[in-house]
């Protein structure tokens, strides 16, 4: 094969004044961990916040995390990423949309991905959170509610630390999953790492050595956070239950 | 406030539902492969040649650790030149379309192998062991034994599946291949009217993999009846 192996391609230094090629790589690895961090903590949230909301014994407000959910998971990525980018800020009121529209272009891709991945990641969340509360035997918010605990009460005292112990393993794949979903917005122009390596090719014609450069940074994430979070179920485990002590 | 115009969509039906049979094609293929080559995967997982089973796990693995957006651009713009150069094929002759799709097949077949390996797990270890003492090979035993049992545990999880995978084929956009998704964006681009082809392609998408979900959980509970 005629190809020219030249990784060393990856010290030379980049048009863009001062840094290297890998120096690129780097930052749009910071990018995606960034993104990827901030998207989890926001779907971390709302996601319990939908999870508790489906379980609750009121039509209206289950009605309205079933709707969430569902609308969350049946419109591909990809769409909802577009419709958060190019089409909400059309739609929000004159002044709120030309404010964006005049942000920085760097922000304005980074609020619509990390808006679009919370919210994405959210609804997988919130199920998790469901099925984790429904696990959960009977008693516990009989138990509460005998004691004089408030329905909120019991809920945020009981029912939310148990579950969210017990589902630790299934957030863990779902934590892994935005890291690989935020490769999705270097379709708007995002320069996290999947864009970075592709701009790499352009610039370089070194397509080899910068896509498996790529490829190796995102299995380093994929184990990174396979450790921690190993270390996070081993603190987290139930005992009593399966895998527990 | 933003006036819709929706005139653009009536007139540019015909081209979205080429994209979206693009779409249906690019999404049974990979079922189709993910099944075949997922259930191989499975097998040679949970065979007891070390070297085969350290295959399938590296394989899994290395699919299931990097985005589907990676794997198409390597698909679509390294293994083509790669193909063109090892079998000596006249470089332009565009295999660039078909390689994306196999990427994607391929991809989805390392899911497709997680799922079927925990369907083959679920059969109890007396029925392998029974068609055993009945005389029957390896190949007998799955293929009659175990593997339909493994496959009625699993269909909800693979129909479910199918309905992410036709998300995912959206992704497809980063290879130039018109599906619906692509032809959607491409006539709002044209006409300007991006935001009311986006909304319909979000629309269109709810609507066909809401209806599917259903049909599963209905299905589900008929089956388990």
């Amino acid at each position: 094969m005629g190809y020219h192996w030249n990784w060393a391609v990856l010290l030379a230094s980049a048009p863009s004044g001062g840094v290297t090629y890998l120096d690129w790589l780097l930052s749009g690895l910071k990018l995606t961990v960034t993104l990827s961090l901030s998207s989890w903590l926001m779907a971390l949230l709302l996601g319990s916040i939908m999870g508790v909301l489906r379980t609750v014994p009121n039509r209206w407000l289950s009605g309205i995390a079933t709707a969430y959910v569902e609308i969350f998971r049946n419109i591909p990525l990809l769409v909802q990423l577009f419709i958060w980018y190019f089409v909400l800020p059309e739609l929000l009121p004159s002044g709120i949309g030309t404010a964006f529209k005049q942000l920085d272009p760097m922000l304005q891709q980074f609020l619509s991905a990390w808006i679009c991945l919370g919210f994405f990641t959210s609804a997988r969340v919130c199920e998790q959170v469901r099925a984790g509360i429904e696990s959960l035997p009977r008693g516990q918010m009989n138990a509460a509610l005998a004691l004089g605990f408030t329905l909120p009460q019991s809920y945020r005292f009981v029912l939310v630390p148990m579950a969210l112990r017990l589902i630790v393993p299934p957030l863990t794949s779902e934590f892994l999953n935005i890291f690989k979903n935020s490769a999705v917005c270097s379709t708007i122009g995002l320069l996290e790492l999947a864009a970075q390596g592709r701009q790499l090719v352009d610039y370089t014609a070194q397509a080899y050595e910068s896509f498996i450069a790529v490829t190796l940074l995102y299995v380093l994430i994929n184990v990174v956070v396979m450790v921690a979070m190993r270390k996070v179920e081993e603190r987290t485990r139930v005992p009593g239950y399966m895998g527990g002590k | 406030m933003y006036e819709f115009d929706w005139s653009s969509i009536p007139g540019a039906l015909p081209f979205l539902w080429q994209g979206m049979r693009i779409s249906l094609e690019i999404t049974l293929t990979a079922i189709g492969v993910g099944i075949l080559w997922g259930t191989l995967l499975a097998l040679m997982r949970l065979s007891k040649l070390r070297l085969l089973g350290w295959f399938a796990a590296a394989y899994v693995n290395l699919f299931r650790a990097v985005p589907l957006v990676m794997v198409l651009l390597w698909f679509f713009l390294i293994v083509p030149q790669l193909l063109e150069k090892l079998l000596g094929l006249p470089s332009g002759s565009d295999a660039r379309l078909s390689s994306a799709i196999v990427g994607f097949a391929l991809f989805e077949s390392a899911y497709y192998s997680e799922i079927i390996r925990a369907g083959i797990q679920s059969v109890p270890k007396g029925q392998a062991s029974a068609a055993f003492a009945l005389g029957m090979t390896y190949g007998q035993t799955m293929r009659l034994v175990v593997l339909p049992q493994a496959f009625r545990n699993m269909v909800p999880l693979l129909l479910t599946q199918a309905i992410i995978l036709f998300q995912d084929t959206s992704l497809v956009y980063v290879s130039a291949l018109a599906d619906f998704f692509g032809a959607a964006y491409k006539v709002g681009d044209r006409d300007g009217r991006l935001v009311e082809l986006l909304l319909f392609a979000g629309a269109v998408y709810f609507a066909i993999c809401y209806s599917a979900s259903l049909l599963v959980k209905r299905f589900h509970k008929g089956a388990g009846a």
